[in-house]
């Protein structure tokens, strides 16, 4: 797809099919300051190179074309593709691969069974690794305990998986390192907030620097959550889940 | 296919991630050692192939292994391609999309709530479950409409990815139905899934890798009392 750059055109000359025409060629992304699925959308983006159109949802009021544009999960992050939405944000970052295949670089590996292999481990950080560390942050006590070493041990799994690489991809990042890249900056907040610390230099040291080298990139560095506010937002969440446990 | 390929499928006839990536493997028209795992002795093979799960479906194509049902569905159809191979993921990258978003949400949203039918420890929960699960069949419903565009299968002419990725779990559907009296899908209440479901069993693909419906309840008795047994236990 031509990248497009509305700068040159000026939209009154245009006719207003010409006009709708291109409005609908806009890439749009609806999502929330905070949320990490949006990163990952945006991020993907850069690496291509798209431009596109942001459109901040407030989560408490939702816009009627998010609930249109994603009536059955109603959440964002939604792109918006030549008028036609796409929700949920690993199958956005796939359609982002393939829509954009000859712009910068690959998300997804060449070979099948890398693929596959990249597949695997976006999975793994969805539906193994992912609850437990959300477990050991929204509880206390036994429970956070037991999730706290439930994490470890699959965080232990990934090190090892990780093996010393610069990204999960390999020198540049892709999409394992896109989907799990939101924890080189929420795990730290989470450190901080509950005053234990979950990534160890010692056990896992190839993770720490992953850490490092997701966030020090240029794609990532330049688009980050403002950190002080995310840890507000946080700490909130962490003591809005002890007082219901309560 | 090229000679000296190698393709090995470890499962489990009534799982339903195994039935995927068996009838993917029957889709392509490829041939496939289909290996019977027995879950309460699993093979070396097994836990060597896939050491963060143990869990059925593994592919092992030449000596490399491949996990998690949707995904070997997808290496399959990227690997066996080309003229007069079946297709399971169409090629224009929208229409993929709305193919992954349906099969994550049979995943995500729709099976945990049908197994959660099965897995109760009462008769409440198991109440609690059908509703959720009732609720939770009206998208797909929708989205049979949408995306089907009038032909047989959501795909189209032929079965594909949302296809099996919903499919695999009729045995299950009919189970439940058998066990317990729940219509999940019903001619009355979704009359194009009940359609649907009808010509997806009777497809050749299907009818290969299908199990009885029985050895699915058979097996639901098994999971019920291990759920009755880790509950009591606490």
């Amino acid at each position: 797809m031509m990248k497009r750059n509305l700068t040159t055109h000026h939209s009154a000359t245009l006719s207003a099919m010409e006009r709708q025409e291109e409005d609908e060629d806009r890439v749009k992304l609806f999502g929330f300051w905070s949320s990490p699925y949006v990163y990952k959308v945006e991020w993907a983006l850069r690496i291509k190179g798209i431009q596109y159109d942001y459109i901040e949802e407030n989560l408490e009021n939702k816009s009627d074309q998010l609930l249109e544009y994603n009536p059955v999960h109603k959440k964002v992050p939604v792109l918006i593709y030549q008028g036609k939405p796409i929700a949920e944000s690993e199958v956005i970052l796939e359609f982002i691969d393939e829509a954009w295949k000859h712009h910068g670089d690959r998300i997804l590996p060449e070979d099948p069974y890398d693929r596959a292999m990249a597949r695997f481990w976006v999975r793994f950080g969805k539906d193994t690794l992912s609850p437990p560390i959300w477990k050991w942050f929204t509880t206390q006590g036994q429970e956070q305990e037991a999730a706290y070493a439930a994490a470890v041990e699959q965080l232990q799994i990934l090190e090892k998986e990780l093996d010393g690489k610069r990204f999960f991809a390999g020198e540049k990042m892709g999409l394992v390192d896109l989907s799990l890249g939101p924890f080189s900056y929420i795990i730290p907040i989470y450190e901080e907030i509950t005053g234990v610390k979950l990534i160890k230099e010692e056990k896992l040291p190839s993770l720490l620097a992953w850490m490092d080298n997701f966030l020090n990139s240029s794609i990532v560095r330049e688009h980050l959550p403002p950190m002080d506010k995310l840890k507000l937002r946080c700490q909130a969440i962490r003591e809005a889940f002890l007082k219901n446990t309560n | 296919m090229a000679a000296k390929e190698e393709l090995k499928l470890l499962g489990v006839d009534v799982s339903p991630f195994a039935i995927r990536a068996h009838m993917a493997v029957v889709i392509k028209g490829v041939s496939c050692e289909y290996v019977v795992e027995d879950l309460s002795n699993k093979s070396e093979l097994l836990l060597s192939s896939n050491p963060v799960y143990k869990k059925v479906p593994v592919l092992i194509h030449n000596g490399k292994p491949i996990c998690e049902s949707l995904v070997i569905v997808q290496y399959v159809d990227e690997i066996f391609s080309g003229d007069g191979v079946p297709s399971i993921l169409p090629t224009d990258p929208y229409e993929r999309a709305i193919a992954r978003f349906w099969a994550a949400y049979v995943d995500d949203k729709f099976f945990p709530v049908l197994r959660g039918i099965v897995l109760a420890l009462t008769e409440q929960e198991r109440v609690e479950k059908a509703t959720e699960t009732l609720a939770a069949i009206e998208p797909l419903e929708e989205a049979f409409a949408m995306c089907s565009k009038g032909k047989a299968f959501f795909s189209g002419d032929s079965i594909g990815y949302v296809d099996l990725a919903l499919g695999s779990l009729l045995v299950w559907i009919e189970a439940i139905r058998r066990m317990y009296n729940i219509e999940i899908i019903s001619a009355s209440k979704t009359p194009r899934l009940s359609a649907w479901a009808e010509r997806f069993g009777e497809s050749a693909a299907a009818k290969e890798v299908l199990p009885e419906v029985d050895k699915a309840v058979q097996f639901g008795k098994m999971l019920e009392a291990a759920a009755s047994a880790a509950a009591a236990s606490k």
